[in-house]
């Protein structure tokens, strides 16, 4: 497999707020994504996941403000380049062409008064102005069709579509420019069991056919598992763990990654026993010292109320930020 | 002064879990500059008719003169002083305006919350009733109604005039309750076999304050309006003084032909000052209660490094020291 | 249709409420004055016209009053409203008509035009915060408790006078006929400016406000952020995603606030001695015409009834989610 990077995040900082009252929500994060790959994103609601992703396409609404950090962009052809130096106008090219989200409940990402094919084709209009009327109607009907629903639903308005068909549009919509990296947020966290491994399963076909890389967002470990290739575990807004999704499964390194794990049942593999994480998230206006876990890890020790600890290797091309694990080294 | 700390006070009630926001609401300037403003009309409205230099009524021989030491806002067509008519009129106002407002509000309470939170065939019936005095226009009716009276009190008319303006407030407390009644606090209490009465008052209205409050402050502003137009137009006895009976004078002598501005100028600015404080008050509700609303006075921001960034939607700003190429 | 069935007989039922109150409401009043003014002009009435008064007014004690409201349905079918006591012995129904289309033609085009200018700066307002927009609303509050009549009063005393272009009263130059032509048209739009422009200023600054909070509500939905995610152009933003759905609400608040602002543009007409039914509920006040009131306020209610049935057809080609599926 080719190591190429696409999507490259150093050391991004995000706040919500101005001056005092500002609050870090993402801290010094760098994450890589590689060409093809599926990168899975994990963490309770609050560790600043979804932040991460709206950072990096500058969408995060008032007060988020980008406070530093790169996030370099490889395209297909030509010089890689800094999304967060980009125009407001070299910005709306970018979106959705190079990059798409597939946002969390698809309920409220359509617009209510808009058929589907006006939702479809209106992105080919605003990046493709020169394609016919013929042309992109022929193009939001192929997607649908790749996306599994008839394309005799292109004139159904949002609320006649059942919750599984509207994620499935979302689907059919992030990949109708053939963008290179797809971002999904909680894409499936409305969805039924059944229906969230159905389009998940199906999208990671369509990847292998399509060839984009996936940013796979969710809090359920166990999804992330099954269908991502490399795992990353957020925690109080930094990364805390990166590794092959299967070493994570087999042998998680930092003690959040695996509470993490023992909160979600595992759809295959032997059972374990739910036991979950004591506590609550960190609230962000109050951060813990030094390694902001160290409340509610079991076993936290001297060094780690004092000093933040940070992300090194621990081998097998997996880094992992714990103090205890630094002795390994 | 009661009515102001009670509109202050209530207002508040629904911030009580979060106790450090007890004073957000007053801390609101729109809100505060407001309360002040309707405090000086409520002071008014009770010393007015003693400080007035004048007896409102009393003619003089100095006819249709402009402002002067003696009569501080003029004379009308009989002599008599603008300043102390105005002075007077404050507590018909006032009055009329509370008082409508409080009719109006409490219907709309039982009203609304009722159809709210018991539902079906009883829903029915007070939606339809509502919804038929929401779209009957309002003035006409009151106009029709008044003028089939033989007696126009200031009482009669603010009552009257809630009578018949309770219907918005009464649909908007309905929609509330309905969501209210989903709640988990409220089907807890339910569930328990809290008694009906029990679950309204100590679990539903504590959370409704702030749209009662804001309802309350709509109804005074219109009841106020049409209380001055009814005497504008004649349909109210004119032996009481209010602003709109100086201005039924003024339009009735010809106050525009004479060019006598003093006469029909201050009226009108006193009620759009009140109007403008009680609108400010709501204001104040509204972004207590969604502060999405507050008007955004930190979208330009200028940072330590000499940047202005604008926060909006869709474009995060990106603030950094230097930026790399 | 279903929803447009179900409103379509909310209205009816809403005009039956209106009609048997315009009946009650006579019922409650002392008979004196109505009965004073039929004695007075007794030789000049004909027996019917009596007969019509009675049943309006509900003086005649013989007849019970389950009776008396037949026969008043009777009469309103035949678009027999009385006789109206100022303008004597003008059937009611005959004022009305020939004030009508006054009134029609300066509330209706004012208040349409006042939304939609009211509805533009609104997006503007909200979709701009932090610029000059905002700037507005102080304005718009202000502006918006002032009453319609005193404004209207203020523009007499600032834009009229001998020398002016404006005129100060009335609907067109006296000894014009309403009529189609060269003469008419211009001296009634010349006449019907300062009304209509008292009305927009009042009237336009409670759009301005409601469209802007909608505006700041709908602004952060999900679908915005995904209208941006997909790179659309700002206007498309803004207009087919963000007002689009804002409008919703701002258009069901149209239809539910007429009733409100037709009552202060009466006022105005008052003001400004325009010829409409405003104006002519003013001169029936004065001179206790019950019948002329009655008529009036039957006329208003029914136009602001068609009116809002014409905005809910707005609505619902507005919002699909009101259409039947299929």
């Amino acid at each position: 497999m080719s190591r190429k990077p696409v999507l490259e995040i150093r050391g991004l900082n995000v706040d919500y707020g101005l001056g005092d009252q500002a609050v870090h929500a993402i801290r010094d994060v760098t994450l890589t994504l590689h060409r093809g790959e599926v990168l899975g994103l994990a963490g309770e609601s609050g560790s600043g996941k979804s932040t991460l992703a709206y950072g990096t396409t500058r969408l995060l609404p008032p007060p988020g403000v980008i406070t530093g950090g790169e996030v370099i962009y490889h395209p297909s052809a030509g010089e890689p380049y800094d999304v967060l130096g980009l125009t407001d106008r070299q910005l709306r090219a970018f979106r959705w062409a190079e990059t798409a989200i597939v946002f969390q409940g698809a309920m409220n990402s359509l617009n209510p008064v808009h058929k589907i094919s006006t939702q479809l084709t209106d992105v080919l209009r605003a990046h493709d102005p020169r394609m016919g009327e013929k042309q992109r109607t022929e193009r939001a009907r192929e997607m649908l069709t790749l996306v599994g629903i008839a394309p005799d639903r292109m004139d159904a308005y949002p609320h006649q579509l059942s919750g599984g068909m509207r994620q499935r549009v979302m689907i059919g919509m992030a990949l109708i420019l053939q963008p290179q990296v797809v971002i999904m947020d909680e894409p499936t966290t409305a969805l039924d069991v059944v229906m969230q491994r159905q389009i998940l399963g199906q999208l990671i076909e369509l990847r292998e056919r399509l060839g984009f890389s996936v940013v796979f967002i969710t809090h359920d470990l166990s999804l992330l598992v099954e269908f991502s290739d490399r795992i990353a575990i957020m925690y109080g807004g930094r990364i805390v763990e990166e590794a092959p999704a299967a070493a994570i499964y087999r042998d998680a390194l930092h003690p959040y990654s695996r509470g993490l794990l023992g909160s979600f049942p595992a759809l295959r593999g032997p059972r374990r026993e739910l036991t979950g994480i004591p506590g609550s998230p960190p609230d962000l206006k109050g951060m813990p010292s030094g390694c902001s876990f160290h409340p509610r890890c079991p076993k936290a020790f001297d060094p780690c109320a004092g000093r933040i600890p940070v992300l090194a290797p621990g081998g097998d091309g997996r880094t992992v930020a714990c103090w205890l694990h630094e002795e390994a080294r | 002064m009661s009515s102001i700390s009670t509109v202050g006070a209530v207002a508040v009630v629904p911030a009580a879990k979060a106790r450090r926001q007890r004073f957000r609401f007053v801390a609101n300037k729109k809100a505060a500059a407001g309360l002040i403003i309707l405090g000086i009309y409520v002071l008014l409205a009770i010393v007015g008719p003693w400080i007035a230099p004048y007896d409102p009524g009393a003619r003089g021989d100095q006819l249709v003169q402009p402002p002067s030491a003696e009569h501080w806002m003029g004379t009308t067509h009989l002599g008599q002083d603008v300043f102390s008519q105005l002075l007077a009129g404050t507590r018909s106002v006032v009055f009329v305006g509370f008082f409508a407002g409080i009719v109006a509000t409490v219907l709309s309470v039982l009203i609304g919350v009722t159809a709210g939170y018991v539902g079906g065939k009883t829903d029915e019936g007070l939606s339809a009733l509502s919804n038929v005095f929401l779209v009957i226009p309002a003035l006409p009716l009151i106009i029709i109604i008044t003028s089939a009276l033989s007696s126009a009190e200031d009482w009669l008319i603010a009552l009257v005039i809630g009578l018949t303006s309770w219907s918005w407030n009464a649909r908007v407390l309905r929609a509330q309750t309905l969501s209210l009644r989903r709640r988990d606090f409220v089907e807890a209490a339910r569930a328990t076999g809290e008694r009906t009465w029990r679950v309204i008052v100590f679990e539903l209205l504590p959370n409704l304050t702030a749209v009662i409050a804001s309802g309350f402050v709509g109804t005074v502003i219109f009841a106020v309006l049409s209380e001055i137009t009814l005497a504008f137009i004649g349909v109210t006895s004119n032996t009481t003084w209010n602003w709109g009976t100086i201005l039924f004078w003024a339009q009735g002598q010809q106050a525009l032909a004479q060019n006598a501005w003093w006469w029909f100028v201050p009226a009108g600015l006193a009620i759009a000052v009140l109007g403008t404080a009680l609108s400010l008050i709501n204001f104040g509700i509204d972004e207590f209660v969604s502060p999405r609303l507050r008007s955004a006075g930190k979208t330009k921001v200028k940072t330590t490094s000499g940047q202005t960034v604008r926060m909006r939607i869709g474009f995060t700003p990106v603030i950094r020291k230097e930026v790399s190429k | 249709m279903k929803y447009f069935l179900q409103r379509l007989a909310f209205y009816a039922f809403t005009a039956w409420a209106a009609i048997t109150l315009n009946f009650l409401i006579p019922r409650m009043v002392p008979g004196d004055p109505v009965q004073s003014l039929i004695t007075k002009y007794q030789g000049q009435l004909s027996s019917q016209a009596i007969d019509s008064l009675y049943v309006l007014f509900g003086l005649d004690r013989d007849m019970s009053v389950g009776e008396e409201y037949v026969k008043y349905w009777q009469q309103l079918f035949r678009g027999d409203l009385g006789l109206s006591f100022t303008f004597f012995p003008t059937p009611v129904s005959e004022i009305i008509s020939d004030s009508l289309p006054w009134t029609l033609w300066l509330v209706g085009i004012t208040t349409v035009i006042s939304f939609a200018i009211g509805t533009g700066l609104g997006v503007l307002a909200g979709w701009r915060r932090g610029s000059w927009t905002d700037g507005l609303l102080p304005v718009t509050t202000f502006l918006s408790s002032v009453p319609y009549f005193w404004l209207g009063i203020i523009a007499i005393y600032l834009f009229t006078g001998p020398d002016s272009f404006l005129p100060s009263s009335g609907g067109a130059d006296i000894g014009l006929e309403p009529a189609w032509d060269q003469w008419f048209v211009p001296s009634a739009i010349q006449h019907g400016l300062l009304p209509a422009l008292t009305i927009l200023v009042s009237s336009v600054s409670g759009w301005i406000l409601s469209m802007r909070n909608m505006m700041v509500t709908v602004s952060s939905e999900d679908y915005i952020t995904v209208a941006h995610a997909k790179g659309l152009s700002d206007r498309r933003v803004a207009l087919g995603y963000a007002a689009r759905n804002a409008l919703l609400p701002n258009v069901s608040g149209f239809a539910l606030s007429l009733g409100f602002i037709v009552g202060g543009t009466l006022l105005v007409e008052i003001v400004f001695s325009y010829p409409g039914v405003g104006f002519q509920l003013f001169q029936a006040l004065g001179a206790q015409d019950y019948p002329l009131m009655q008529g009036v306020f039957l006329v208003i209610t029914i136009s602001v009834l068609i009116a809002n049935l014409l905005a809910d057809v707005a609505y619902l080609l507005l919002d699909p989610r009101t259409r039947k599926e299929g």
